[in-house]
C-alpha cells in the first residue's frame, strides 16, 4: 500500500515524541527533560503542518492531484481545515505544557507520566482533526479524553481532585456510550462508516425515525464533550477540582476536539439532515449561553467562574450552527457559519489559555482562587493585574483585544440568515454578551479598585514577579501578544479561518 | 419463527435502556461503571446485528475497536475508583459532593 508519509508526518512525529518521553523518564536525568522533549516534539510536529499548508510554494513537496490528501480509503483526510485545527491543537498543548511545568514540579507530582498522558491526548486531537469516518473519529476522541481522566485526578491525595476525576470519568464514558449507540444506528440505517458514504446514503435513502434518533444521539454524545447545557453538570466540579493546568487543557484542547467532531459530522456526514441538527444545536446554543452566564454571575471562585464562562463561550461557539435552523439558508451562509465557528475556536483557544495562565500565576502567589482574595491585586502585582484585565476583557469581547472579532463573526453568521429563528438566536447572544461583560468586569474591578483584604500579606507579596516560573512567564507573554495582535489585525485570523471553510463547501 | 437481526437490535435497545437506568438509579461508582459497560455491549450488539443485516464486514470490525477502547477505559476507571476508595473507604458518589454551586 502506498502511504503518503508527508500527510501523516505530524502524527508520526508526535507518536515518536510520546515514546521518547516515556524512555527519557526512565533515565537517571532530571525529570524536567521530559517536558523539554515534549515541547520540542510539539514544535517538530508543527513543521510538517506548515509544509503541508504551503505545499505549492515548496520545491520538495509533491502536490496531490486533488485539493486534499485522502488516505486509508477516505478515513483520514488532510485538508486545509484539518491543518488549521492541527496547528491549534499543537499550539494549545504547547502552552498547556508550559503552564504545567512549574505547577507539577513544585508539588512533586509524577512528571514524566503527566507529559506522556498530555501528549497522548494531543495525538488523539491531531488525528481527530483528520478523521473522516465514524470509527476513526471515535478512537481519536477516546484518545483525547482517556488520558485526561487521569490528568484530572493527578493530585491523588486531594479529595477534590479525586472527585473531579471520578465525575469526569463517569460522564465521559457515558457520553462515549451514547455517541456510539447513535453511530451504530446511523451505520445500521446507511450501511456506511465514512462521512462521504453516509452523506450519499442519506441523500438516496431519505429520512427515517431510526436515522433521526441515531443522529441526535451522536450529536448529544458530543454535547457532553463540549459541555453544552443541559449536559454541562460535570464541568464546574471537574474544572475546579482538577489541577489548574489540566483545567486549561480541558477547556481548550478537549473542548475544541468536541467542536471539531461536531463540525465534521454535521457539515459533512449529516449535511443532508440539516433540519435535524439545526434546531437541536440552536437549542443547545441558547441554553448554554443563558445558563452558563447566569450561573457564572454568582461564582466567588475564579476557577469555577472560568468553568461556567467556558460553558457560556461554548454556547457562543455553537451559535453559528444555529444558522442552519432556517430552511432557506444558502451554501454561502453555511460556509460563513463554518468560518465563524472555526475563527471563534482559534481566538477562544488563545484568550482562554491566557486567562488560565494568569489564574495559575495568581494562585501560586496568593494560595487562593477566591475572587475576594484577589482584591487590590494591582497595588502589589500591577503586571499580573494588567494581564488579568487584558484576558478577561478579551473574553468579554472588548475591542481592540481579540475577543471582539470572534463575537463579530459569530453575530454576522446568524444575522446574515433571513429567518426569525436565526435572528432570535442573535438577540439571545447579544443579551448574554451583556451578562458576560458584567461578571468579567467584576473580576477586573476587584483586582484594580478593591482594597487588599486583611488576610493577604500584600507587603510580602510585592515584587514577587520574578518568582513566576520562566515557562509560565513565556506562556503569559505568548498568549498576551497573541490576543493583542489578533485583536488589532483580525484579518490574520480571518485568513486562516477562510482557508478552513473548504470542508463546508459543496452544499 | 426465525430470529432476524431486527430482534437483536431490539434486544440491544433494551440493554441500552437498562444500562442508562442503572446510571441514573444506582449510586455506587462501581455499579454505575458496570451499567456503562452494559450500554457499550448494547452498542456492540447493534453493530454486529446491523453488519449482518447489511451483509458488510465493517459492523463486526467496529466492535473490535469498541471493545479495545472499552478495555482501556476499564483500566483508567478502576484506577480512579481505587484512588477514591483509598481516601474515603467508599465508592458511593453521593458522598463525593465536596464542590457545589
Amino acid at each position: 500500500m502506498n502511504v503518503d508519509y508527508h500527510a501523516l508526518a505530524p502524527e508520526i512525529i508526535l507518536g515518536i515524541t510520546v515514546l521518547a518521553v516515556l524512555v527519557v523518564d526512565l533515565l537517571r536525568i532530571p525529570k524536567y527533560w521530559t517536558a523539554v522533549i515534549g515541547l520540542v516534539g510539539l514544535f517538530a510536529a508543527f513543521v510538517p503542518v506548515l509544509t503541508l499548508g504551503f505545499c505549492e510554494s515548496l520545491d520538495f513537496c509533491t502536490e496531490p492531484e486533488t485539493a486534499q490528501r485522502v488516505l486509508f480509503g477516505g478515513s483520514f483526510v488532510v485538508d486545509t481545515f484539518s491543518l488549521v485545527l492541527k496547528g491549534l491543537f499543537l499550539g494549545a498543548t504547547a502552552v498547556a505544557l508550559l503552564l504545567s511545568v512549574g505547577y507539577i514540579e513544585e508539588d512533586r507530582y509524577w512528571q514524566g507520566e503527566f507529559y506522556f498522558l498530555m501528549l497522548c491526548s494531543a495525538l488523539g486531537a491531531v488525528v481527530l482533526a483528520s478523521s473522516r469516518d465514524l470509527v476513526t473519529l471515535f478512537v481519536a476522541l477516546e484518545l483525547v479524553t482517556g488520558p485526561t481522566f487521569l490528568m484530572a485526578g493527578w493530585r491523588k491525595g486531594d479529595p477534590r481532585s479525586n472527585e473531579a476525576a471520578l465525575k469526569y470519568f463517569i460522564i465521559g464514558v457515558l457520553s462515549a456510550a451514547i455517541l456510539l449507540f447513535g453511530m451504530s444506528l446511523v451505520y445500521g440505517y446507511t450501511g456506511e462508516l465514512t462521512f462521504g458514504g453516509i452523506r450519499a446514503a442519506t441523500a438516496a435513502l431519505g429520512d427515517s425515525a431510526l436515522l433521526t434518533i441515531g443522529v441526535i444521539l451522536t450529536l448529544l454524545g458530543f454535547a457532553f464533550k463540549v459541555s453544552a447545557v443541559p449536559f454541562h453538570f460535570w464541568t464546574p466540579d471537574t474544572y475546579q477540582g482538577a489541577p489548574i493546568p489540566v483545567t486549561a487543557y480541558l477547556s481548550v484542547v478537549s473542548k475544541t476536539a468536541g467542536f471539531v467532531g461536531l463540525l465534521t459530522l454535521s457539515y459533512q456526514a449529516f449535511a443532508e439532515l440539516r433540519d435535524v441538527w439545526g434546531p437541536l444545536l440552536w437549542i443547545l446554543a441558547a441554553l448554554s449561553m443563558t445558563v452558563g452566564n447566569l450561573i457564572a454571575v454568582r461564582q466567588d471562585d475564579i476557577v469555577r467562574l472560568l468553568g461556567y464562562s467556558s460553558i457560556a463561550q461554548g454556547g457562543f461557539i455553537l451559535v453559528p450552527f444555529g444558522a442552519a435552523v432556517a430552511g432557506n439558508v444558502t451554501g454561502d451562509q453555511l460556509e460563513q457559519a463554518f468560518f465563524a465557528t472555526v475563527t471563534y475556536l482559534l481566538i477562544y483557544a488563545v484568550m482562554n489559555m491566557g486567562a488560565f495562565a494568569v489564574v495559575i500565576a495568581g494562585a501560586n502567589r496568593l494560595k487562593s482562587t477566591l475572587i475576594a482574595d484577589w482584591g487590590g491585586l494591582s497595588s502589589y502585582a500591577p503586571g499580573l493585574a494588567g494581564l488579568l484585565a487584558l484576558f478577561f476583557a478579551s473574553l468579554a469581547g472588548i475591542p481592540p483585544i481579540a475577543g471582539w472579532f470572534a463575537k463579530l463573526v459569530m453575530f454576522s453568521s446568524v444575522l446574515g440568515v433571513d429567518s426569525g429563528w436565526a435572528t432570535a438566536l442573535a438577540v439571545i447572544a447579544v443579551l448574554n454578551s451583556v451578562v458576560a461583560f458584567y461578571y468579567y468586569a467584576k473580576v477586573i474591578k476587584s483586582a484594580w479598585f478593591d482594597q487588599v483584604p486583611d488576610t493577604i500579606p500584600a507587603a510580602e507579596l510585592r515584587g514577587m514577579g520574578r518568582a513566576v516560573a520562566p515557562s509560565l512567564q513565556f506562556a503569559l507573554v505568548l498568549t498576551a501578544v497573541g490576543v493583542l495582535v489578533l485583536g488589532i489585525f483580525p484579518n490574520l485570523i480571518a485568513d486562516v479561518g477562510d482557508v478552513a471553510k473548504t470542508v463546508a463547501a459543496g452544499f | 419463527m426465525t430470529v432476524t437481526p431486527g430482534w437483536y437490535m431490539a434486544l440491544a435497545a433494551v440493554l441500552f435502556v437498562i444500562g442508562a437506568t442503572g446510571i441514573l438509579v444506582r449510586r455506587n461508582a462501581l455499579v454505575m461503571f458496570m451499567s456503562i459497560e452494559l450500554m457499550l455491549n448494547a452498542v456492540n450488539l447493534t453493530f454486529v446485528a446491523a453488519g449482518r443485516q447489511i451483509g458488510l464486514i465493517e459492523g463486526q470490525l467496529s466492535v473490535l475497536f469498541v471493545m479495545v477502547v472499552a478495555a482501556a477505559e476499564v483500566t483508567v476507571g478502576l484506577a480512579i475508583i481505587v484512588a477514591v476508595f483509598r481516601r474515603r473507604s467508599t465508592a458511593s458518589v453521593d458522598e463525593l459532593a465536596g464542590m457545589r454551586g
